[in-house]
């Protein structure tokens, strides 16, 4: 249990540190979100009294593209990984497979975590919407819809059969989701078919739960949202356990 | 002493394709044991399933008393494994997949050592990406010695490798043994098979063939030993018809060249040529390799 900590550490310290190494993707997933937030800030609150989506929606929009940057991520690191062979020679070692996907998945939350760090700062300057109402609570959101979306990029790594496909593949399927996921217009003007895609969505529930939580309303009265955060992601882990390919 | 390993009735197929079928051998502790066989034998795929990183579809595998399916910690503990074709992280620095590895198990050697006998101590700060080929497989040596192993596996570790960077990693490997390691190793080179070796499985289309030491297989196979000489002075093949065991003599102008078989078949060369005082101004004795009996027991060569 211990040496299983340990090495947990280890490799998630070692995989930030390679990570870090690749000038792209810092910039790819780092900074161009907090850069796209700090100039669409500043542009859309600066002259509007009331602006109805930037002020309170812009935030959420902004930590879905952090998230989803994060799963594209993961997505591609794992798909290149059992490309290279790095998956299997890992295997081939005491090192639970546990441990090694987890240590990504803390990777990616570190990730996270640093982006959204930048997001504040940059959003003191340049952000002139209302802060969030219960910055704990809404951290919280963050966490489970952070871990919720990263299952669901290891079904998707155990799906796309090489590295080439994993971004686009993934792209296409997150942003779309994230189209209809109510944050840009409401679920409810959607025909049919989308409207029971995007209620199977963990990306819609994300933003109810975190919309729900910037407003200070608490978790409450979101736990369909939360309980449905957690259904997709006990059911990915369950199915990524099975699907899920070291080489 | 037991064996290290046991493979018995090893099978495995992917799909209709059945890669291994019905191989069984052994490794002895302390021996350097060699897999050697043509592109696609199923070498990797019988290794893999002594490591425990494939599972096998039938057969019995031990390795240090333990079935390998079962992945327990003693045993991982104790074996040291290298991947054919593995990869690491494109920008790991070698010190840090060393150090990664080190906490993998609960013993391990001193990393800075373990760099300086590979000779990668002035490498530790590169990245995986910039190392050249023979660095990079010196790497996974030593990430298979991290945990000081009794049972080392090394799949096709000189494959794509200049000569003089194999002959460098046959000296690690020799090396292994020294400290009474012991070593399953596969390869296609003759050459790796022959020097490395003390025992060899030829392994073809999934089966094995044949196993004994080298020379051992040479005899069994191609007992036949060929003398090339030369001589200026006078002497018909009629001279040679009656040497014992003689079964062909090739006369080309001053060169002769006499096959034969038996433990005194040169000997009784020589002395008919002594006896005979037949000045001769070139002798050597051709002895068949591992490639004549791989060629031998398969009617081709390993390459095609
Ligand atoms: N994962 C797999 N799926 C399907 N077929 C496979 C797989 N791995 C190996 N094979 C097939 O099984 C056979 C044996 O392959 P294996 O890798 O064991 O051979 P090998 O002796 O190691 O060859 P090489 O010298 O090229 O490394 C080959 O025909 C190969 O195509
Ligand atoms: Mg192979």
């Amino acid at each position: 249990m211990l040496r299983s900590a340990a090495q947990l550490a280890k490799l998630t310290w070692v995989e930030i540190k390679i990570f870090v190494r690749e000038p792209m993707g810092v910039i790819g997933t780092v900074l161009v979100p907090v850069i796209l937030f700090a100039l669409l800030g500043r542009w859309m609150t600066r002259d509007l009294e009331a602006p109805s989506f930037v002020s309170s929606e812009l935030p959420i929009l902004a930590v879905l593209l952090v998230v989803i940057g994060a799963v594209l991520s993961l997505t591609t690191i794992l798909a290149i990984y059992r490309e290279g062979g790095i998956l299997k020679r890992l295997k081939a070692t005491p090192l639970s497979p546990l441990v090694i996907l987890s240590a990504h998945v803390l990777v990616k939350l570190v990730l996270t975590s640093v982006t959204l760090l930048l997001l504040v700062v940059a959003g003191r300057r340049f952000y002139t919407g209302p802060p969030p109402a219960a910055p704990w609570s809404f951290l919280g959101a963050v966490i489970v819809v952070s871990l919720s979306l990263l299952s669901l990029g290891f079904v998707l790594a155990s799906v796309v059969r090489t590295a080439r496909f994993a971004q686009p593949v993934g792209s296409i399927l997150l942003y779309s989701l994230l189209s209809i996921s109510g944050l840009f217009f409401p679920v409810a003007a959607l025909p049919g078919a989308w409207k029971t895609v995007a209620l199977l969505s963990p990306l819609t529930h994300g933003v109810d739960l975190l919309r729900s939580a910037w407003a200070g309303a608490g978790w409450a009265g979101e736990w369909v949202a939360l309980l449905a955060l957690l259904a997709n992601l006990v059911i990915c882990v369950a199915v990524a356990r099975r699907v899920f390919r070291w080489e | 002493m037991p064996p290290v390993v046991t493979v018995a009735n090893l099978r495995k197929a992917y799909g209709p394709l059945v890669a291994v079928d019905d191989v069984s051998f052994e490794v002895e502790e302390g021996e350097i044991f060699g897999l050697l066989g043509p592109n696609g034998a199923g070498k990797t795929t019988t290794m893999e399933c002594v490591e425990g990183v494939r599972k096998p579809d039938a057969g019995v595998i031990r390795i240090l008393g333990h079935d390998p399916a079962d992945r327990s910690d003693d045993l991982l503990r104790r074996i040291g494994v290298q991947l054919q074709e593995a990869q690491l992280q494109k920008r790991i620095r070698v010190w840090e997949a060393v150090d990664l590895w080190k906490t993998l198990f609960p013993e391990t050697v001193d990393a800075d050592g373990l760099l300086a006998e590979l000779g990668l101590t002035e490498k530790r700060e590169t990245k995986f990406m910039d190392l050249s080929g023979g660095q990079k497989q010196r790497l996974f040596i030593a990430l298979a010695l991290v945990n000081d192993p009794q049972v080392v596996f090394l799949d096709e570790l000189t494959t794509g490798l200049d000569p003089q960077a194999r002959r460098r990693i046959w000296e690690l490997v020799l090396g292994m043994k020294e400290r009474g390691k012991s070593v399953f190793l596969t390869t296609h080179l003759m050459e790796e098979a022959e020097r490395l070796c003390d025992r060899v499985a030829i392994i073809e289309h999934g089966r094995l063939i044949e196993i004994g030491t080298a020379p051992e297989l040479v005899r069994r196979h191609c007992p036949e030993r060929t003398v090339h000489f030369s001589t200026a002075d006078a002497a018909t093949p009629e001279l040679f018809s009656g040497v014992p065991g003689v079964s062909a003599i090739v006369h080309d102008g001053e060169r002769f060249s006499l096959t034969g078989l038996g433990p005194d078949f040169i000997s009784n060369v020589i002395e008919r040529v002594a006896e005979h005082r037949l000045r001769v101004t070139d002798f050597r004795t051709e002895t068949p390799t591992l490639e004549d009996v791989f060629l031998q027991l398969t009617g081709h060569s390993i390459r095609d």
